[in-house]
């Protein structure tokens, strides 16, 4: 049976119509199985715990299409590109398109593979099968989407013992077209054993860009792997941001990922941690700061699974006007993960009576001897401390911004280099204006 | 410099300040002392501007101005501090950053160039050196996990850097033993000039010993019942508080 066909699911369908053939057949194959599946399946709705509070009913009645890459000038995009990246070896991708123009993947060390998905799948298609061509069981309408119509995303590979010492930067721009954008990309990322890489990804976007993006990823770590991973969501007012990320952390293996989400008009991020080796680490630290009607959804969704497994969440959220966010924590622990330790601690700020945010932390254990904790509170800026501050000669915005930046500070304390948390520090800043904060 | 004229004030429906009048020139040292629930604190409270309390009737002028007509950090910039009696923690704002903005606030509210880091971290390491403080202060985030001492301490030393020219001290005695005291007196006295005036706001006698006062005021039920000197303090120590009702009794009754 097919969902509703909604204005939404038509452009896509039309959109899958003009994907050229990959060259395998069982990519094909794979694309037109997705396709028929999402159609069936529609985009999940309010009645899926995970989406309980971010409704999709907005996008489904509108039209998304690819656009022309090569639309956006260089000299338009120059500009967005974050300047901790200028230096560093970069991928950039404009509305979903890579641009080998403003990318920079000459000069990377010896055994490391950073490449756009298209160019990985004309070299060596067939270490990606098993990735696009399973299905998941726990494949959503947007996964299936991704699956159907991604042509573009990054390969990272890290080859075993391989340590990065500079970040990796993945740049996803915005830029305004004559109709609403869509773009699907699917990326890889895998370090094997011992090896360790910091990657920062960005999203940015210019002002009047009205964008839909379907990011899927898949995070692989080997034994005593190690990944830094840091998003910097800057997208423009007119983005509509729907990540997913499914993570599966072998022996000895570590996650350390942070998230500063500031941009965008609905920014969903879907992160899923399976700690699967013995002693395996995820720790997540994230911010969100919203304001007008800015809706952001964090779902942190961890599974314990190896013994002696750690997990650390920690996560801030602010709203202002009329925004909206949501977090949602979740730990379960697999029966047979003795020993797991983990923890998800979760704090919102309401700056005004019109802003919502619902957090839900959860556990799940089926294992013996775990240790588990979970807090989550909403509250408002605290009123003995604004006085103080005052009482000190510091006007109120002034304050307020001061109150707000250091209860999201600790989100952002761990984030390496320090030029990149200082980064990270000023956009925080620069998105509390003196006005409405 | 400050004129209190019948000042009545409530918080929360209660009225606590029932006719307070006081008059401090420069220079002037005022005690306020009392017993609980006498209205000391709110005090402090109406006149470093603390929402919540709201004044029903009466005046405050200060140098000519309505005091009262002043947001917090107007009137803080015009001199007026308020040494907390229970100093809060703010956890993740860094003391150095929070000293600057303070006191960068002030001058720009009074028309003065701001400091620049330098400029400012001169200033505030002399001030720490001066005051006795560990520079280690300076990383840490406000009153963050400060022993009460070292809470009240720091209310002297911001008071220190921040020179105002009416300093309202609010029970900054309590709950610091004899060593701690001691250190907060010399703080204090070292700021007495005659520029600078202070309103000493405690419930003890004891403080008095260490920074001695020109003027002695009791508080009782919202109003001023009695005035002296430092004399009168230590009749006080003697005889407890009820004796202060006693004698306005006996002069209502004379």
């Amino acid at each position: 049976m097919n969902a509703a066909v909604t204005p939404f699911v038509e452009s896509m369908q039309a959109a899958a119509l003009r994907i050229p053939s990959a060259g395998p057949a069982w990519l094909d194959e794979a694309r037109r199985a997705a396709l028929q599946a999402f159609v069936e399946r529609g985009l999940p709705d309010t009645r899926n715990e995970l989406w309980k509070y971010t409704s999709l009913r907005a996008l489904n009645q509108r039209s998304h299409a690819p656009v022309d890459p090569a639309a956006a000038s260089r000299a338009a995009v120059e500009g967005l590109l974050p300047a901790s990246s200028a230096d560093a070896a970069r991928v950039v991708f404009v509305n979903g398109a890579f641009r080998s123009d403003l990318s920079a993947l000459a000069g990377l060390p010896q055994g490391v593979t950073l490449q756009p998905l298209s160019r990985a799948l004309l070299d060596q298609p067939e270490p990606l099968r098993f990735l696009l061509a399973a299905n998941a069981g726990s494949d959503d309408g947007f996964t299936l989407l991704n699956r159907a119509l991604a042509v573009e995303g990054v390969v990272l590979r890290v080859d075993a013992g391989v340590r990065v010492a500079a970040p990796l930067h993945i740049v996803h721009v915005g830029v305004a077209s004559d109709t609403p954008s869509a773009w699907h990309l699917r990326s890889l990322i895998e370090l094997g054993e011992g090896a360790s890489a910091d990657l920062v990804e960005h999203y940015v976007g210019q002002v009047d860009a009205e964008h839909f993006a379907n990011v899927v990823r898949d995070v692989t770590l080997r034994e005593r792997a190690r990944l830094g991973w840091t998003v910097v969501q800057t997208a423009g007012p007119g983005a509509l941001l729907l990540r997913r990320s499914d993570c599966r952390l072998g022996e000895d293996s570590a996650l350390d990922f942070h998230a500063l989400e500031l941009g965008g008009k609905l920014a969903r991020h879907e992160l899923r941690v399976e700690l699967a080796g013995t002693r395996a680490r995820f720790k997540s630290r994230g911010a969100f700061v919203l304001h007008g009607r800015q809706h952001a959804d964090t779902e942190v969704l961890v599974t314990h699974c190896g013994r002696d497994t750690a997990s650390d969440s920690l996560w801030r959220g602010v709203a202002d006007d009329r925004a909206r966010g949501v977090v949602h924590g979740r730990i379960l622990v697999m029966r047979g993960a003795d020993g797991a330790d983990g923890g998800f601690y979760n704090k919102n700020l309401l700056l005004s009576p019109d802003a919502e945010i619902d957090t839900r932390p959860a556990l799940e254990i089926y294992a013996d001897e775990v240790k588990a904790n979970h807090g989550a509170t909403v509250g408002q800026l605290d009123e003995n401390m604004l006085f103080y501050l005052r009482s000190r000669g510091i006007s109120l915005d002034v304050a307020r911004r001061l109150l707000v930046r250091a209860f999201c500070a600790v989100a952002l304390d761990g984030i390496e280099p320090a030029s990149l948390r200082e980064h990270c520090e000023a956009l925080l800043s620069a998105q509390l204006p003196e006005a409405s904060v | 410099m400050l004129k209190i004229e019948n000042l009545h004030a409530r918080i929360a429906g209660k009225e606590i300040l029932k006719g307070l009048s006081l008059e401090v020139n420069p220079g002037a040292v005022h005690a306020i002392m009392g017993p609980n629930g006498a209205g000391k604190s709110t005090l402090g409270n109406v006149l470093a501007g603390r929402p919540g309390y709201e004044v029903t009737a009466g005046s405050v002028s200060y140098d000519g101005q309505d005091l009262l007509a002043l947001e917090p950090e107007a009137r803080a910039a015009a001199g007026v501090f308020l040494a907390f009696q229970y100093p809060v923690e703010i956890p993740g704002v860094n003391n150095t950053y929070f000293l600057r903005a303070a006191l960068n606030g002030q001058r720009k509210a009074r028309g003065e160039e701001e400091l620049d880091s330098m400029q400012f971290l001169k200033l505030v390491r002399g001030k720490v050196k001066d005051m006795g403080m560990t520079p280690d202060l300076l990383n840490r985030a406000v009153n963050e996990g400060f022993s009460g001492g070292e809470k009240k301490r720091n209310e002297v030393f911001q008071m220190a850097l921040l020179e105002p020219r009416l300093a309202i001290l609010d029970e900054t005695d309590s709950g610091l033993d004899i060593d701690a005291l001691k250190q907060v007196a010399a703080g204090v006295n070292a700021l007495r000039s005659p520029q600078r005036s202070f309103l000493v706001i405690t419930h003890y006698q004891r403080l008095l010993d260490y920074i001695v006062p020109d003027f002695v005021h009791v508080l009782a039920d919202g109003r001023i019942a009695e005035s002296g000197d430092a004399q009168l303090a230590r009749e006080l120590e003697a005889h407890g508080y009820a004796w202060v009702g006693e004698q306005a009794h006996a002069e209502a009754r004379a």
